[in-house]
């Protein structure tokens, strides 16, 4: 389509040669760019897989050792490059082993596209072997969803797919293709480019809707930054420092937006929330302006939102309006695009000459209570999980890609690692789903194959998905994983501990008549030194102090995938902490 | 979209007619109404069909709640790649009809009453049975309300209604 140079400035669609509906979907998504799919084969999808053969020049196929672990890599890829990513699975029991991927993907705002087979077309509503509506099923938990009877829609629904998934507020696209049209042989156009019928162009504030910030922080004697996910999606983390240079103003993030901003910065408040920092809290709770860029005022960052921020004014600038007054009431809500919005305002405050007030004396009060109740715990006789994770912050300098399960160990994590660049925690967050650790790694690691990438996992999340060591084996993939082994779920022990007596209602992993630990390493099970051994992943035992940091600097040098296994007490709890639904006032310090 | 300061107030549940253009397409139907169903929300009536341009639906729904709830209606609704745009009509704005279909017991000596009714109303019998008529009548809320509570001592056998449709003035 080079022959009319007249309109060469509109793109053209391409028409490609003949080919199966199979072949176009990959076709289509070699023109979006991908790089690599998390693809697990079975009957509805075998076509795909077919068609992907064809193009290893330009696609690299993983195959997970579960569909699960094929949606969280493909999350974890996406989380470390924000680039959507692609997953596939087969119909009815493919498929269904994605939701969970696809529902984080979703809490978190996520940029993936999953691409599932169906039955033939005359097989839907008969229930046909391996058939699901998962059209149907998936409907609360995705962005926009495409069932595509017809294999002309091919190229345009994959392209309008990755537009919806990477664009706006991100979010999970699913398209199940019925077997009949990845088979049909047509002729497929590939256009240049799609519109959505209501144009969703994100929204930009204009000038005046963001000149009154600059009036409330000239009225604002203890004014804080609350930052979420929202400015990490957006990449304005350089106009997020730039602001907090002209203003002064301390940062509190989410833990979407561990990295938004150094946290070994002054102003970093770190992250607050129900495990957040006492002075991340505090400096919330007590503030009289909050600026709040990206996020979603989550019950897990206000508590009782009522109490939430009681004496400010709330700022709530956001891409997505239904975010506004949905959980919090704001005082002012603004519809932006936040890379635009710290943009221009860094702006205004220059071309207006505008000078925050002095905010010495916040600066003060923070430092103090930053001096008074910094994250902390007590070194044990044993390995604790805290100063493992403090080592490997040391070690990798803060710079590693860092992913993780879900529990204490997600933690302890986003508190003892210092992390200063966006997209290096990657968690998950708003679904918490346990079992992400490791395949995310894989993702991530395929991603950026020259940082470390390492899961800190707890012993139960990585159990969800252990089988993923045999991807990491076959495929090459350098992630490691260091278990932090309590042989308990050890959030929901804890929750025991506080508030039922201790009664363990079925949280021991290990064996309950014969409890592993630091004192008792025989009892410790599974055994995942063995299990390592199996997938010939290389794996070593920590329990000693002493070797600790040997164990991990050997885990970091390692030219391939490694399992560390960190046998550590489970006694330890999340501290500090702010029970559900409460306030800070009731925040459990020690 | 206000961006002014704003101030908490304790609204009282309202009764709202949204008007929702959406493209025709697969599972539209479906995506609506279970966002609505998963985020809470109440429905009292929901209409719908295609528009003059077949590429197009048109929904009409009379949702229930406060201010804030149906602030968060419109919005989530806004969010659906597939919705094209959403009104929310305030009382007044808009004209409102509903067509309903009633089944009303009826014999020799109710018949002509039932007639009577159906005449001042400007309804239409649309059949005769020995023992039951059905009333066809179009109107807005208030008439469609008066009706029925005129022939409900005749004894209801059935009713259907197409829930209200609304239309800019």
């Amino acid at each position: 389509m080079k022959t009319d140079s007249t309109v060469e400035s509109f793109p053209q669609p391409e028409i490609g040669p003949e080919m199966k509906g199979a072949d176009a979907v990959v076709e289509a998504l070699v023109r979006e760019g991908v790089e690599v799919v998390f693809a697990y084969p079975g009957g509805a999808s075998r076509e795909f897989h077919q068609a992907l053969t064809r193009r290893t020049d330009k696609i690299r196929t993983i195959l997970p050792r579960h569909e699960q672990g094929g949606v969280f890599a493909a999350e974890g890829y996406a989380r470390a490059t924000g680039r959507a990513g692609v997953c596939m699975a087969t119909s009815g029991p493919g498929a269904t082993n994605l939701i969970s991927g696809i529902a984080d993907a979703f809490m978190d705002s996520i940029p993936l596209v999953a691409i599932t087979g169906q039955v033939f077309q005359k097989f839907i509503g008969k229930s046909a072997f391996q058939e699901t509506d998962f059209f149907g099923m998936t409907l609360p938990i995705v962005k926009h969803s495409y069932l595509v009877l017809d294999p002309h829609d091919i190229p345009h629904v994959i392209k309008e797919a990755f537009l919806i998934a990477q664009s706006g507020r991100p979010g999970p696209v699913v398209i199940d293709i019925p077997k009949d049209v990845q088979q049909a042989r047509f002729q497929p156009v590939f256009p240049a480019t799609v519109e959505l019928r209501r144009r969703k162009r994100p929204p930009l504030a204009s000038d005046e809707e963001l000149l009154p910030i600059l009036d409330l922080i000239a009225n604002a004697r203890q004014p804080v930054l609350y930052v979420g996910g929202g400015i990490i999606s957006a990449e304005a983390e350089e106009e997020l420092f730039k602001f907090v240079e002209l203003t002064d103003i301390p940062v509190a993030t989410t833990l979407m937006g561990v990295g938004a901003f150094p946290e070994t910065h002054k102003r970093s408040l770190k992250w607050f929330g129900m495990h957040g920092s006492v002075y991340g809290n505090w400096a919330v709770h007590h503030s009289d302006l909050l600026l709040t860029f990206g996020a979603r005022f989550d019950d897990r960052i206000t508590g009782d939102t009522e109490k939430f921020a009681p004496h400010a004014t709330i700022v709530h600038v956001d891409i997505d309006p239904s975010e506004h007054n949905k959980n919090k009431k704001v005082d002012l809500p603004i519809v932006s695009e936040v890379k635009h919005a710290l943009s221009r305002l860094n702006a205004l405050i220059k071309s207006r000459n505008f000078k925050a007030p002095d905010f010495h004396a916040w600066h003060e009060k923070i430092a103090e209570w930053k001096r008074d109740y910094p994250f902390a715990y007590e070194k044990s006789e044993h390995i604790v999980p805290q100063e493992a994770i403090e080592v490997l912050s040391e070690l990798t300098g803060g710079d590693a890609i860092i992913t993780t399960g879900v529990g204490q160990h997600q933690m302890w994590t986003a508190q003892f690692y210092n992390f200063t660049k966006p997209r290096r925690y990657i968690s998950s967050l708003g679904l918490g789903a346990m079992g992400f650790g490791y395949p995310a790694a894989l993702g991530a690691k395929v991603a950026h194959p020259d940082k470390q990438v390492i899961d800190v996992d707890g012993d139960g999340s990585f159990l969800m998905n252990v089988q993923e060591l045999a991807t990491a084996k076959i495929e090459g993939i350098a992630a490691k994983a260091m278990i932090l082994n309590n042989q308990h779920l050890g959030m929901v022990v804890q929750w025991e501990d506080r508030f039922y007596n201790s009664v363990r209602g079925h949280t021991i992993l290990g064996d309950p008549k014969n409890i592993g630990g630091p004192d008792n390493l025989e009892g410790i099970y599974p055994d995942y030194l063995k299990i390592a051994e199996g997938f010939g992943v290389k794996a070593r035992r920590v329990h000693k102090r002493e070797e600790l940091r040997d164990a991990i600097q050997e885990m970091l040098d390692h030219d391939g995938p490694y399992l560390l296994d960190v046998i550590v007490p489970y006694t330890e709890h999340v501290l500090p902490m702010i029970p559900g639904g409460r306030s800070v006032n009731e925040m459990i310090i020690k | 979209m206000s961006s002014s300061i704003s101030q908490e107030a304790d609204k009282p549940v309202q009764r709202h007619t949204i008007s929702v253009l959406v493209e025709n397409k697969f599972g539209v139907l479906a995506r609506i109404a279970g966002m609505f169903s998963g985020r809470g929300f109440n429905i009292h009536s929901l209409n719908v069909a295609p528009t003059h341009d077949r590429k197009l639906s048109r929904i009409t729904a009379v949702v229930r709640g406060d201010d804030a709830t149906l602030d968060q209606i419109n919005k989530q609704l806004l969010k659906l790649i597939n919705v094209i745009e959403v009104v929310d009509f305030k009382t007044g704005e808009a004209v409102e009809r509903e067509l309903i279909v009633v089944k009303l017991k009826a014999d020799s000596r109710t018949r002509s009453e039932i007639i009577q009714i159906t005449d001042i109303f400007r309804a239409k019998i649309i059949n005769v049975a020995t023992d039951s008529v059905i009333i066809e009548l179009t109107g807005d809320e208030g008439k469609t309300a008066a009706f029925l509570k005129l022939v409900e001592p005749f004894g209801i056998l059935e009713l259907s209604r197409t829930g209200k449709l609304a239309m800019r003035r």
